[in-house]
């Protein structure tokens, strides 16, 4: 019987496929773990890794609860599959500082009030973070009155415009764009 | 979602290869495919892993033009200087698009095989054709303000999703495909999608086991490239209405003119009737006007999207006063 004669029999009597034994590199912390394929990397972050900072909103990719890092770039970790992040480099809000040792980003959240209930609120972050390195790199977004313009001028516009794929159901958006701004004001570190 | 076994592809012969077993699909972003795995709209057995594949450069074609791996992420190809000086209307199609995560994620091939966002599609209890040929479809004579006016049939009103692959056919762009024997070919963008016919199911002309590798650009048009998107929301949403216009204007008279259209039809809709409605004519609202009359001439309302006709004149309308007063 061939590999795939042997995978249609299991899945037709309802059985899941194989655990793969997967390593992945969370917040600079070698991680190894038997995962189901099916197993999203927030699934994998939250329910085996045990690190709940990462939020599950939508579960669809729509409301940004779920973004962490992965090799510097925001993502959203509930569309992504965790056995696809072998050798990538992780970074979950838990990663971006404690309370002890907040990051800037967190700092300006607190400051600026920048949340209600919070649920956001790590995903807003990470997603921030991923941001100001996207406008750091000259990245245009729609709200660029002109796409080839080699600098980014941060503008609230331009914020709003970039932080859209992180919803805040208590609206907390106006505190939100001022906590973003302040933290590119300030710069990295 | 139902079990599946995964494999990363680790090259791309190999790949194609691993995908020509029942049921088994590429993945490489994911931010489409696994959102329909979870809704049990998509139900592969295997998954192959084209991700990591040698796809992601950006390499200058001999023409002038450019080669754009077909694993290179969407913010990738937005962010590149040359697409930006020398494609504007690619790159701001693209940030147009999604979220600032998914085109972190989002590739370029998988862009151009996403799948519609019809409600009907996505609601497993209803007919679809798409999803489930021969069940009908709910979206006519259903909810359908968002559907297709120009190329629709009995089967299917749906509209092709990405804002991305309408630039590319403004621009002529070729697909690059790799068959599972090894074979390449290029598609011209606007021959690889089909419209729904009697078979919505099938929406390109992809074979079997056949992967996207690249998407080749000509060398840049004469003309200011423009995209503009009309949409409910101003961020994250998909378009009602979208156009892509590249116009060349000399002394008031329209030398060359590219027209296509989004959020219209079952694949990106470029408009050889606007095109020729506006070539040689003076630069001005009345020939825009006549442009877009022959553009729509043969669109057809559903209902709730005839909205969408005169909207798409008047957003055709404005795109060409705009590219022209810039060129």
């Amino acid at each position: 019987m061939s590999a795939s004669d042997t995978d249609a029999m299991r899945r037709s009597q309802g059985e899941p496929a194989p655990l793969s034994a997967i390593t992945l590199n969370v917040n600079d912390q070698v991680r190894r773990l038997e995962v189901d394929p099916r197993t999203s990397l927030l699934d994998a972050l939250r329910e085996q890794l045990r690190m709940s900072g990462t939020k599950k909103g939508c579960d669809h990719g729509q409301c940004g609860a779920c973004t962490v890092l992965i090799n510097g770039r925001r993502v959203n970790s509930c569309l992504t599959l965790a056995v696809m992040h072998e050798d990538d480099e992780i970074v979950t809000i838990e990663g971006l500082g404690d309370p002890d040792h907040l990051g800037p980003v967190q700092r300006a959240f607190l400051e600026r009030d920048g949340f209600q209930c919070g649920y956001c609120t790590p995903g807003q972050i990470c997603s921030a973070v991923g941001m100001l390195a996207e406008v750091a790199a000259g990245w245009p977004s729609h709200a660029t009155a002109e796409v080839a313009a080699p600098r980014i001028t941060l503008t609230d516009d331009e914020i709003r415009e970039r932080m859209s794929g992180n919803i805040c159901r208590c609206a907390a958006y106006p505190n939100i764009v001022a906590a973003i701004r302040d933290s590119a004001e300030r710069g990295p570190g | 979602m139902r079990s599946f076994t995964y494999e990363r592809a680790t090259d791309t012969q190999a790949a194609v290869t691993a995908v020509a077993r029942s049921g088994a699909k590429f993945i490489s972003g994911g931010t489409n495919l696994l959102d329909l795995m979870k809704l049990d709209i998509e139900d592969p057995s295997h998954l192959v892993d084209i991700s990591r594949l040698p796809l992601r450069d950006i390499e200058e074609l001999p023409d002038g033009g450019l080669r754009i791996g077909a694993q290179t992420r969407n913010s990738d190809v937005a962010a590149d200087s040359r697409v930006r000086t020398r494609y504007p209307v690619l790159s701001e199609a693209l940030v147009s698009g999604a979220s600032g995560q998914l085109r972190n994620k989002a590739s370029t091939g998988g862009n151009l095989l996403q799948r519609t966002r019809c409600p009907y599609f996505y609601d497993t209890a209803a007919g679809c054709n798409k999803r489930n040929p021969g069940s009908g479809c709910a979206a006519i004579g259903g909810f359908n303000r968002i559907h297709a006016i120009l190329g629709a049939g009995d089967s299917c009103i749906a509209t092709h999703p990405s804002d991305m692959a309408v630039a590319m056919a403004a621009l002529d762009a070729e697909i690059e495909l790799l068959g599972a024997d090894g074979s390449v070919r290029r598609v011209a963008i606007t021959d690889f999608y089909r419209l729904p016919g009697d078979t919505p199911q099938i929406e390109t002309v992809l074979a079997p086991a056949e992967m996207i590798t690249a998407v080749a650009l000509p060398s840049p048009p004469p003309g200011r490239q423009i995209y503009r998107k009309v949409r409910d929301r101003a961020s994250y949403e998909f378009a009602l209405v979208s156009v892509a216009a590249i116009v060349s204007a000399d002394q008031g008279t329209i030398r060359e003119a590219r027209v296509a259209f989004g959020g219209v039809a079952h694949k990106p809709w470029r408009s050889i009737e606007a095109e020729g409605a506006l070539t040689g004519r003076p630069a001005t609202m009345a020939t825009y006007r006549d442009a877009a009359e022959a553009a729509m001439r043969d669109a057809v309302g559903q209902g709730d999207n005839d909205f969408k006709i005169e909207l798409a004149r008047r957003t055709l309308c404005r795109t060409l006063a705009q590219a022209a007063r810039a060129s």
